[in-house]
C-alpha cells in the first residue's frame, strides 16, 4: 500500500490520474534516465482509437467511477484467455483490427517463444455502450500452476472475473483453483464458455459441469469462439452489466495496491497500481506501508497497451518456472546461469542450545541445503506439504493413483465431476511434486490430466542432507535434501543423470552419491582408450583443425571440480529426473 | 625429359632400391626453407567410383558416361598450372586417389606423369602409388599401370569377411581382395599397403584379431588399420540411426586398435602413425610429407593443397582447395588453366597449429630441428616446458618432451585428440605473449 507523503512543488501536464482501477507510475530507479522518453511507448504497429491516442490529451476526469470496470481473465492454460484479451482490444480500437493480432499482451520473448504467459499484463481499455464511455481495466494473467501467486495478486486489483472455460476439455483444475481464489476474493464471475468453433467443442456439458462444480446457473455462461471473435461483443456488454464498479473515495487520502512491478532501464522502477482511495500525481511524494520509504512519483499513466522490459526475481515452483526464469536471464542479461536443485523451505526444530542462540529461534526454516543442521543438534524435522488437486479423465485414475503413491502422497478425496471424470485430492510432500511431477502426471494421462495444488502446512519428516561426489570433490550445487526413504532412489537417479552428461577424460570419473560418510549410489564414467582421428591426410586437415579448435574452445567453458570437466549444463539435466517414465 | 620407357625402367629400379630406400625422417640435413618452397608432394584425385561404399563421404562420383579423355587432360593442365604458380621444381613424391583411381586407364596416369616430369624433376625413384580396388584390378591392369609409372600399391581391403564386405557395400569378395594382394606383391614387392577397418557394428574383438593375423600371412609389408567413422549422410550412418544395424561399439573398437597395433608391433612392424604401419622402412613417403607439413599440390576436383605462391614475394602458405564437382571443376581448368575455388593464407599461428597436430601422429612426433623450421625464436621447451597441464600429462606417461623433441608415447597416441585440446591452448597463449621464457635450455 502507498500513501501520500505530501505534494510536490509542482504538477506536470501529464494526466491527472482520477482513473482508478489499473495505472502505472513510474519510480526512479537507481539510475537516472539519461534520455527522456515520451510517457507512453506504443508499438509502431498499433493504430489508437482516437481518444487514448495522446497521453496529453486525456483526461481521466471524464470517467465517473460508475462508468469504470476492474476485470480479470482467468482460465486454466490454453483455454483462451489470451486470444480472447486480443479480441478485446481489438473490439475496443485499442488495437488495430487487421493486423494479425496474436497474444498481444504477451511481450516477453520467453512468452511469445512459449506460447505461454508469465507476467501478467495490464491495459485500460475504453468501450462505448448505450451513448456511454466506459473505461475497463482488463488484467491478463497467467494460467500455469507455477504463477498462482501472480494471479491472487491481480485479483486483488479487480472486482470481477472473466472465467474462462474451453467447451471440448471442460473444467480443468486450474479452473477449479482460479475460480475460487476469485470466489474467496468475492469477486463477480462470468463463465464464459470458447472454442465453440472446435469439432469437438460440447458447450451444453460445460454449462452443465459449470453449473455442478461451482454452484453458476447455465444461463448466465456466454458462449464464444475467441479465435473467430463469434459473440465477444456480449462478453464486453457482461463486463458493464455484471461487474460491479469500484468503490473509490477520491477525497480520501491515497491507498494503492501495487500488482506487479517492472524495471525499465531508462526510466528506473514502474509499478502497476489498483488505486482504491484518493488520487496520485506527478510530483506527489509516496510511502509504502510495508517499507516506510519514501518515493517520488515521475510519471502516471495507463496502459494502452505499452511496452516495457520486465525484470522480477520469483522462488521457483516448478520446473517450468525455473526454465523460463533461467531464459529471461539469459536473453534479458546475456548471463550464463549455474542452477542448483530446486530445494523446499524445509523446517527443524533445534535441540541444541548453542544453534537455537545462534539463529535466534528454536525453529528454523532451511533454504539452502548446505546450511542443513545435523541430526544430532535437531528433534525434529519438517517439510512443506500442500494439497493437491488432480481432475482427469477416468481410464486414467489408476495409474496416476499409482504415480501418487509413488511420490508419498496421501488420498483426501476422489469424486466423479461428471461421467468420465474424476477429482481427486492428495497430500503431497512438496518436494515430491517440484521437480517433475507435473510433466508426469501429463505424460501417464496423455495430456489430459490438470493439477493445481494450495498450501497446506507442514508435517513431521525423517529428512536426510546427501552429498554428490565427483571423483571425491562434493559438488556444492547438488547437495539436495532428501526423505530417508527416497535417498537410494533420487541418488541413483541423479548419478546417472551425470553420467550420461559428462564428458569422457582421459581417466575414470567416480560419480557418488553419499549420506555422510556413507555411499549409497555409484556410476562411473570410463576414461578414454581411445581418442583420435584415424584418417589424417591432406584433405582432412583443415576440417580436422578446425574441429579440435572448437572443441577447445569448448573445453575453456568447463568448469573444474578436482580434475573433473563439467559442462554447465551438466546440472540442468540432472535436475530433470525422469522417475516415473 | 622423361619418356614411357624411361619411366618403365625407372620403376623396376625404384623397386629394387625399396629395400635400401633412405629413412625420410633421419635424412641429413633438412633443406633450406628456400629449397623446401621449391618441393612438394603431387596429390591427383580421379573422382569416379562404380557404386558408393556404404561408408563413403569423399568426394566421389558415379560416371554417367566415360569422360576419360576429358578428365586426363584437365588433369594434365591443372597439374602444369599448379606446378607453376607454385614455383615447385622438384616433386618428390606422387599419389592418385579417389574415388577409384584404379578405374582410370593407365593411359592417364602416364600422361600426368609426363606432364609432371617435363614441368618439374620427378626423380626418378620417387613414390608414386596408386590406390587400387580389387575389383578393378586384375594382374594385367596391374601391370599396366607399373608400366605407366606406378611404383606403389594401396589396396582398400577393409575386410576378411564377406558379410562385413556386403555390409560396407564393397564391390569385391575376400577372396578377389586376396588374390589381388598376391599380384600385386608380386609386380610390386616390397611396396604394397593394404587398408583393414576395423569398429564395425556388430564386429566383436576376436574375430576381428583373426581376420588380422590371416592378414599378416598375405601381405606386404605396410598396413594402414582405419577405425569407422560414421559420417553423416551415408547410407552406412542411416541404417545405424533407423535401427538397421547397431551403433558400433566404441569400447571394442578401441579394445581391437589396442590389441591390433600390438600385434603388429610383434610381426616386426612399426607404427609410425596413428594408423600406418611399416616393416623394412616401407613407409609412404608421400603421406609423411602432410604430417611433416610439407608443401603438396592437390590436382582434380576436390583436391586439397599447401602450398606458397611463387613469385609474389610473400612467404605464406596458403591452403587450397579444387572445384568439389567434376563438371565444373574442368569447365574451369578448361578456362583458367586451374579449378582453384579456394584459396585460403594460413597465419602463422595456424601453421604452427598444424605442425603440432600433425606432428604429433608420428611416432617420432616434432624434433627440435623440425620445430625450428618453422618457429626460429620459440622452442618447443618454451612453449610446453612450464605449463602445469603439460606437466601432467608428462607425468602420466602419455607425452614425452626431451632433447629429441615432443612426441606422444606409445599410450598417448591412442588419445592425441584429447592431449591436443590441452597443447594447442597452450601453443596459443606462448604465442601470444611471444617472448621465450626464462628458463634455461629453452
Amino acid at each position: 500500500m502507498w500513501t501520500l507523503a505530501g505534494r510536490g512543488w509542482w504538477r506536470g501536464r501529464a494526466l491527472a490520474p482520477w482513473v482508478t482501477g489499473a495505472a502505472n507510475m513510474a519510480l526512479p530507479g537507481p539510475r537516472p534516465a539519461p534520455t527522456r522518453r515520451a510517457p507512453a511507448e506504443f508499438r509502431a504497429s498499433d493504430r489508437l482509437s482516437s481518444s487514448a491516442s495522446l497521453k496529453e490529451k486525456l483526461d481521466m476526469s471524464i470517467f465517473p467511477v460508475e462508468n469504470i470496470r476492474n476485470f480479470s481473465i482467468i482460465a486454466h492454460v490454453d483455454h483462451g484467455k489470451s486470444t480472447l484479451a486480443d479480441r478485446l482490444l481489438e473490439l475496443t480500437g485499442t488495437i488495430d483490427k487487421t493486423k494479425n493480432n496474436k497474444q498481444v499482451l504477451d511481450k516477453l520473448q520467453v512468452e511469445r517463444e512459449r506460447g505461454i504467459t508469465v507476467k501478467a499484463q495490464t491495459a485500460s481499455l475504453f468501450y462505448n455502450c448505450e451513448r456511454k464511455q466506459y473505461l475497463l481495466n482488463l488484467i491478463d494473467t497467467p494460467g500455469h500452476v507455477d504463477f498462482s501467486y501472480e494471479v491472487s495478486r491481480s485479483l486483488s486489483a479487480c472486482q470481477g472475473v472473466l472465467l474462462v472455460v474451453d467447451a471440448n476439455e471442460g473444467i480443468q483444475a486450474q479452473t477449479v483453483a482460479n475460480f475460487f481464489l476469485a470466489f474467496e476474493a468475492q469477486l463477480s464471475v462470468i463463465p464464459v464458455i470458447n472454442k465453440i468453433d472446435l469439432k469437438n467443442a460440447d458447450p451444453e456439458r460445460v454449462e452443465k459441469q459449470i453449473e455442478k462444480v461451482f454452484d453458476i446457473p447455465s444461463s448466465e455462461c456466454i458462449k464464444i469462439s475467441a479465435k473467430l471473435g463469434t459473440n465477444v461483443e456480449s462478453v464486453l456488454q457482461a463486463v458493464i452489466e455484471r461487474i460491479p464498479p469500484p468503490k473509490v473515495h477520491r477525497k480520501n487520502p491515497l491507498r494503492a495496491l501495487v500488482f506487479d512491478s517492472i524495471f525499465d532501464q531508462y526510466r528506473g522502477v514502474i509499478a502497476n497500481v489498483a488505486l482504491f482511495d484518493g488520487v496520485v500525481s506527478k510530483g506527489d511524494k509516496i510511502i509504502s506501508a510495508y517499507t516506510q520509504k519514501t518515493y517520488e512519483v515521475n510519471e502516471v499513466g495507463i496502459l494502452n497497451p505499452n511496452e516495457h522490459s520486465t525484470h522480477k526475481l520469483l522462488g521457483f515452483l516448478g520446473l517450468l518456472h525455473m526454465e523460463v526464469f533461467n531464459q529471461r536471464l539469459e536473453q534479458e542479461y546475456n548471463a550464463s546461469v549455474i542452477l542448483t536443485t530446486p530445494t523446499v523451505p524445509y523446517k527443524a526444530v533445534l535441540s541444541s542450545a548453542k544453534l537455537i542462540k545462534e539463529y535466534g529461534d528454536k525453529e528454523i526454516t532451511i533454504i539452502n541445503p548446505a546450511q542443513f543442521p545435523d541430526k544430532s543438534k535437531v528433534s525434529e524435522y519438517l517439510e512443506p506439504v500442500v494439497l493437491g488437486t488432480i481432475i482427469t479423465p477416468d481410464e486414467f485414475t489408476g495409474k496416476i493413483m499409482m504415480l501418487c503413491q509413488a511420490r508419498r502422497a496421501i488420498q483426501k478425496n476422489m469424486i466423479f465431476i461428471d461421467q468420465n471424470r474424476v477429482m481427486l485430492k492428495y497430500l503431497f510432500p512438496l518436494n515430491e511434486i517440484v521437480v517433475d511431477f507435473y510433466d508426469s502426471l501429463k505424460s501417464l494421462s496423455s495430456g489430459y490430466a490438470s493439477f493445481d495444488y494450495e498450501d497446506a502446512g507442514y508435517q513431521t519428516a525423517e529428512l536426510v542432507k546427501m552429498d554428490i561426489l565427483l571423483n571425491g570433490n562434493i559438488v556444492e550445487e547438488l547437495v539436495t535434501i532428501v526423505h530417508k526413504d527416497k535417498a537410494h532412489f533420487v541418488g541413483k537417479a541423479i548419478c546417472e543423470r551425470l553420467k550420461d552428461s559428462l564428458p569422457r577424460q582421459l581417466f575414470e570419473i567416480a560419480i557418488q552419491a553419499a549420506i555422510g560418510s556413507k555411499i549409497i549410489a555409484r556410476e562411473t564414467v570410463k576414461a578414454y582408450r581411445k581418442n583420435v582421428l584415424a584418417k589424417c591426410y591432406g584433405g582432412d586437415i583443415t576440417r580436422k583443425m578446425k574441429l579440435l579448435k572448437r572443441q577447445a574452445e569448448g573445453k575453456k567453458k568447463l568448469r573444474k571440480i578436482g580434475n573433473v570437466e563439467v559442462p554447465k549444463d551438466a546440472f540442468i539435466k540432472v535436475l530433470k529426473t525422469q522417475s516415473d517414465k | 625429359m622423361a619418356v614411357p620407357g624411361a619411366r618403365a625402367r625407372g620403376w623396376a629400379a625404384a623397386a629394387k632400391t625399396a629395400q635400401r630406400r633412405r629413412r625420410v625422417e633421419d635424412a641429413g640435413a633438412s633443406p633450406s626453407p628456400e629449397m623446401a618452397s621449391r618441393r612438394a608432394a603431387l596429390y591427383v584425385h580421379w573422382p569416379y567410383c562404380e557404386k558408393r561404399c556404404s561408408y563413403c563421404n569423399f568426394n566421389k562420383y558415379i560416371p554417367r558416361g566415360v569422360q576419360e579423355a576429358a578428365m586426363r587432360n584437365c588433369l594434365v593442365t591443372e597439374a602444369q598450372t599448379l606446378l607453376q604458380l607454385s614455383g615447385v621444381r622438384r616433386v618428390e613424391s606422387v599419389f592418385f586417389g579417389g574415388g577409384t583411381p584404379s578405374l582410370a586407364s593407365p593411359h592417364t596416369v602416364s600422361a600426368v606423369l609426363e606432364a609432371v616430369a617435363r614441368t618439374a624433376h620427378l626423380p626418378a625413384d620417387s613414390e608414386v602409388t596408386l590406390e587400387a580396388n580389387p575389383t578393378s584390378a586384375s594382374g594385367s591392369r596391374l601391370a599396366a599401370f607399373g608400366a605407366a609409372g606406378v611404383n606403389r600399391l594401396s589396396i582398400g581391403l577393409q575386410s576378411l569377411d564377406d558379410s562385413e564386405l556386403q555390409l560396407l557395400g564393397r564391390t569385391h569378395s575376400a577372396d578377389d581382395a586376396l588374390r589381388t594382394l598376391a599380384e600385386a606383391r608380386h609386380l610390386f614387392p616390397g611396396r604394397v599397403s593394404v587398408d583393414l577397418m576395423l569398429g564395425l557394428p556388430a564386429q566383436r574383438v576376436g574375430p576381428w584379431i583373426r581376420q588380422l593375423q590371416e592378414l599378416l600371412h598375405h601381405c606386404d609389408d605396410h598396413l594402414s588399420l582405419y577405425q569407422l567413422s560414421l559420417e553423416r549422410g551415408t547410407a552406412l550412418f542411416a541404417q545405424v540411426q533407423q535401427g538397421a544395424l547397431p551403433a558400433p561399439d566404441p569400447e571394442l573398437a578401441a579394445e581391437m586398435y589396442q590389441k591390433g597395433r600390438a600385434v603388429l608391433r610383434e610381426a616386426g612392424f612399426r607404427q609410425y602413425e596413428v594408423s600406418n604401419f611399416a616393416r623394412n622402412g616401407a613407409l609412404s613417403t608421400h603421406n609423411w610429407t602432410y604430417w611433416q607439413c610439407g608443401q603438396y599440390l592437390g590436382v582434380g576436383p576436390g583436391a586439397h593443397g599447401r602450398f606458397m605462391l611463387q613469385g609474389t614475394g610473400s612467404h605464406t602458405r596458403e591452403a587450397r582447395i579444387q572445384t568439389l564437382e567434376p563438371d565444373n571443376w574442368m569447365k574451369e581448368v578448361m578456362l583458367s588453366g586451374h579449378g582453384t575455388r579456394k584459396r585460403v593464407p594460413l597465419g602463422k599461428l595456424e601453421l604452427l597449429e598444424e605442425v603440432l597436430a600433425m606432428g604429433l601422429r608420428t611416432d617420432v612426433g616434432i624434433t627440435h630441428q623440425h620445430w625450428q623450421q618453422f618457429e626460429p625464436q620459440l622452442t618447443l621447451n618454451d612453449v610446453f616446458g612450464a605449463s602445469e597441464e603439460v606437466k601432467l600429462l608428462l607425468e602420466q606417461g602419455l607425452l614425452l618432451l626431451d632433447d629429441r623433441g615432443l612426441r606422444c608415447s606409445w599410450e598417448g597416441l591412442a588419445v592425441l585428440d584429447s592431449l591436443l585440446l590441452t597443447l594447442l591452448p597452450r601453443l596459443q597463449e606462448a604465442w601470444q605473449q611471444g617472448t621465450p621464457s626464462l628458463v634455461p635450455g629453452g
